[in-house]
């Protein structure tokens, strides 16, 4: 039987993928988180080009980061929810922040513009529980008394899919709604009690954006890259705050980071703090199976810290500060070999 | 040389055709092999769900991740309506249509119509699921559900029917298009079938003076009885496992309080889409795949619904296949 | 049968011819409005993806690996991700499906273990692809600890031979008896028979099964998404995560970065038309042989 031209191309080019199955050691798998999946593939792209290495990051959502790593199948898992650390000691693992992310409440209301809307979390959490359903009701009134504010129904978006942005989100209207907390809680997925669900922060911002009168929540990045009407909110400390990146870095100032990573920054204390901020983390095991491989993810996040803050401000994600990095270096001591000895040795 | 050869063959024809018999045989086998292993495979992973809530996760609409209550009404009422509408509106459009290309349509048309809506069925679930959640879903809101509430908005029952914002997405948005989906399976197999029906017949009746529809619903259709429901049930089976386009346009949202066809509601693939790489290892992950498994199950019942009906058919037409 | 007829019979009998025919037009119209009704949907969404496609197509789009947000780039590694994955795992399938259905046809058409398998396969046809992306993900994944396009082709064989299985049975029985009764009479054995003689004959429309299955497969998201996961480099080795065009599409069109939907786009574009042009070639290969 004669091979035909096709035949022959197909077999090539599964020879070659069986052949080229042989060099691993240069590249590297992480999933987890969307939020930062942009900023991870910027700097993936860069590390590339100044290094060789393939480090390849798949967003599939932060719980599928968990649970990925948990599992084995990646070389480092990522998640805007930090875990407990008893939770990360019974598991093997440890974690750390790579940048701080935003969560922001979008609008769309005529004759609103961005950032002259104010609330607090008592109203919006009430807005998400359906018992604020109309805009001009006394409570959003009292809050905005310059802003004529129509009779119309309130339409919330929030996310379909599970998500860290939810997390945090919902983590936030825990802290500062006590109805919210007792009904619904915190989670990456939630029983909303009212809200069309939007997939991905695309999807919550398309509705919005079509339907009037209603209010969303979207990762900040979104927000600044297709200049959406957002709110002011209330913090801890009882001034209105805009979001942008000092009042992130603000609010992660807050945080104590000498004691643990485990920090949810939302709701902290500050003049300027933005009170639904977050860090978002990466996984990986204390015993690294495959050691090459661990130093090769830390040898990435390394640099990412040294060379990837313009990036990361470039698509308005903000880096971690340094005294923080320090900490997170020390931290990585942790991960070890087979033999106990530890992988990471700058 | 094939009677030089046949001398040859003569020879190791019995055990070459016992080895291929045997090939043959096991690769049949191996498809039965693969059901089992995934049923089993989904079992297992669904087993705490299952030993957790038994039959009452099919009538429970609870599905609340952070207490770990669920239940799996929800996602079930999703995929039966959205395939329902599907069919009401895909049987009679793909009947038309293969009744134009039988009858109606002049001879050169009809390659070049048959190919076109066949092509319907060559667009991937991706590009429809994209197509109707930016495209689609905002002109059906604009122009279909805005209108119909405009309308019905203080009508008891349809009221209800229509009520929830108008964003295109829901129950109604996913059957369209899942019907749009399903119409070249179900027009070509009808189309097929159409063909194969013995000139004879036909032209019997059109000799004794009938018209086209009468030649088509007392003629042509209860020879075809059978090739129509096995078309029809091929549809179904896609419409209701279909993943991608579902998700991107029925919005998630887990509650019945509301039978409007414009909320935004849940089917089992959509809820796994949507839901599976977020869901915690125990007791979510577990209650979503016990709605994998409640699927095959409803994929079943159709099937064998289908079967029965194909062999009440063919008994009542006397003919023995 | 009388012949004679009255005035009034014969009004009665213009009245329900013109009944009928009022009701012949009236299903002919309504014929003609499916058609039409089936093509505006073909056209729209053709059209929508041809003006959003051609956008984002350039020679860029085909010849660079996928960017970073906000960077230049193209689809060379989904493409050849996806080629890749889509050969092999009709290369896996479609032997498996073939011989299956040969079983179906050939060998006890109507014994037990041809009617059960048919029905599974039935239920194996109407699968939702996601389930079968989880089972490959809990056998050939997670015992694995690593996300593999092995593993995708596996999940993608795993739809394609459900597809051949039936096309091929289908076809084999529209083979007329007489031709394998010929061959028998000259003395073949079976296997010879199947596969010189029957298979042959109906090798068009086999041909057209697999066909149709590589365009479905093509398309498909949801079994890879949890078993080749996708790749942001090129990658051409199958026990790495692989780039495919589904599963960058998908990722690309729900992000909100200008050049990544547009990239998204001429994906859709590129699936599509290919999709497209193995269907076309499915159809000729059929009418020219029948």
């Amino acid at each position: 039987m004669k091979l035909s031209p096709r035949f022959t191309f197909a077999l090539t080019m599964i020879a070659g993928a069986f052949a080229s199955s042989a060099l691993q050691a240069q590249e590297i798998t992480g999933a987890g988180a969307s939020a930062p999946a942009p900023l991870y593939s910027k700097w993936a792209g860069d590390y590339n080009k100044s290094t060789g290495v393939k480090v390849n990051y798949q967003s599939i959502g932060s719980g599928g980061g968990i649970k990925q790593i948990d599992s084995k199948t990646v070389d480092f898992g990522a998640s805007d929810a930090p875990q407990t650390d008893d939770a990360l000691k019974a598991k093997g693992q440890i974690q750390f922040p790579t940048v701080i992310l935003g969560v922001v409440p979008i609008i769309n209301v005529k004759g609103i513009e961005p950032g002259q809307l104010k609330l607090n979390g008592q109203v919006l959490g009430d807005i998400y529980l359906g018992k604020i359903t109309r805009w001009n009701d006394p409570a959003i009134k009292a809050l905005n008394a310059t802003v004529s504010l129509p009779d119309a129904a309130i339409a919330p978006v929030r996310r379909a899919d599970g998500s860290g942005t939810t997390f945090l989100f919902t983590s936030y209207l825990s802290k500062v709604n006590a109805e919210w907390k007792a009904k619904v809680g915190e989670n990456s997925a939630v029983n909303w009690p009212v809200g069309a669900g939007g997939k991905g922060n695309e999807g919550v911002s398309a509705f919005v954006a079509r339907l009037p009168n209603s209010i969303g929540y979207v990762e900040y990045t979104y927000v600044k890259q297709n200049k959406l009407s957002y709110v002011m909110l209330q913090n801890a400390d009882g001034h209105f705050v805009a979001p942008d990146d000092t009042a992130f870095k603000a609010a992660a100032a807050g945080a104590d980071w000498s004691k643990s990573f485990n920090q949810v920054i939302t709701n902290m204390p500050g003049k300027d703090s933005w009170p639904i901020s977050g860090a978002t983390f990466i996984l990986m095991h204390a015993k690294q199976d495959n050691p090459a491989k661990g130093l090769e993810a830390l040898k990435f996040f390394h640099w990412a810290y040294q060379n990837g803050d313009k990036s990361a401000s470039d698509l308005e994600y903000v880096p971690m500060p340094k005294s923080v990095v320090a900490a997170i270096e020390k931290l990585w001591g942790e991960v070890k070999d087979g033999a106990g000895k530890p992988v990471w040795t700058k | 040389m094939s009677k030089i050869n046949h001398l040859k063959t003569a020879r190791s024809g019995p055990l070459a055709d016992a080895l291929f018999g045997q090939l043959a045989r096991a690769c049949a086998i191996l498809t039965l092999a693969l059901l089992a292993s995934i049923l089993v495979s989904l079992t297992i992973s669904a087993w705490p769900a299952i030993s957790k809530y038994g039959l009452g996760f099919l009538t429970n609409t609870a599905w609340d991740p952070v207490q770990e209550e669920f239940g799996g009404l929800v996602m079930i009422y999703g995929t039966v309506a959205t395939s329902l509408i599907a069919l009401l509106i895909a049987v009679p459009v793909s009947f038309g249509i293969a009744i134009f290309l039988t009858e109606l349509s002049p001879a050169w048309l009809r390659r070049p119509l048959g190919t076109a809506i066949e092509l319907l069925a060559a667009i991937p679930s991706i590009v429809y699921g994209m197509w109707g959640l930016l495209i689609f879903g905002p002109v059906l809101a604009t122009y279909v559900q805005e209108p119909l509430q405009a309308m019905f908005g203080g009508v008891p029952v349809l009221g209800a029917l229509v009520s929830g914002p108008p964003v295109g997405i829901g129950i109604l948005s996913a059957g369209i298009i899942l019907a749009i989906m399903i119409i070249p399976f179900i027009s070509a197999v009808m189309r097929d079938v159409f063909e194969v029906t013995p000139p004879l017949l036909k032209e019997s009746a059109y000799g004794l003076g009938s018209t086209t529809w009468e030649v088509v619903s007392m003629v042509v259709l209860p020879y075809t009885k059978a090739g129509v429901v096995g078309g029809v049930m091929l549809g179904l089976g896609r419409a209701i496992g279909e993943t991608m386009a579902v998700t991107f346009v029925i919005g998630n949202f887990n509650q019945l309080d509301s039978l409007s066809l414009f909320q935004a509601a849940n089917s089992i693939t959509s809820a796994l889409a949507n839901e599976f790489a977020e869901a915690g290892q125990g007791l979510h992950q577990a209650a979503l795949m016990y709605l994998g498994l409640v699927l095959f199950f409803i994929t079943f019942v159709i099937l064998s619904l289908s079967k029965l009906l194909l062999a009440q058919l063919r008994k009542g037409e006397g003919s023995k296949t | 049968m009388s012949t004679s007829t009255t005035a009034a019979t014969t009004h009665k009998r213009a009245h329900k011819f013109a009944q009928r025919k009022l009701v012949n037009q009236l299903a002919n119209a309504l014929a003609l409005a499916a058609m039409a009704f089936g093509l505006f949907w073909l056209f729209w969404i053709l059209l929508q993806t041809l003006i959003l496609g051609v956008e984002g197509l350039s020679w860029a789009a085909l010849s660079q690996m996928t960017p970073g947000p906000n960077e230049e780039g193209g689809l060379l590694n989904a493409i050849y991700g996806s080629v890749l994955m889509v050969l092999l795992a009709t290369f896996i399938g479609t032997p498996i499906g073939i011989l299956a259905g040969i079983y179906l046809a050939e060998f006890h058409p109507t014994g037990w273990l041809a009617n059960v398998t048919r029905f599974v396969n039935d239920i194996l046809l109407s699968a939702p692809s996601i389930v079968i992306g989880l089972f490959v993900y809990s056998v050939a994944v997670n015992p694995f600890h690593t996300f593999s396009a092995f593993a995708g082709v596996l999940a993608l064989a795993l739809i394609v031979i459900p597809v051949v299985i039936r096309t091929t049975e289908n076809m084999l029985q529209l083979v007329p008896s007489g031709l394998r009764e010929a061959a028998y009479a000259l003395g073949a054995p079976k296997w010879k028979v199947i596969l010189s003689i029957t298979l042959k004959a109906a090798r068009a429309g086999v041909i057209t099964g697999v066909l149709l299955a590589v365009a479905r497969i093509a398309g498909e998201t949801a079994p890879l998404l949890f078993t080749a996961l996708s790749n942001q480099f090129w990658t051409s080795s199958l026990g790495q995560p692989m780039a495919s065009l589904p599963v960058t599409i998908f990722k690309f069109a729900m992000s909100h970065y200008e050049n990544w939907q547009k990239l998204a786009w001429a994906g859709v574009f590129l699936i599509t038309l290919a999709v497209l042009l193995l269907n076309i070639a499915a159809r000729v290969l059929t009418r020219s042989k029948s």
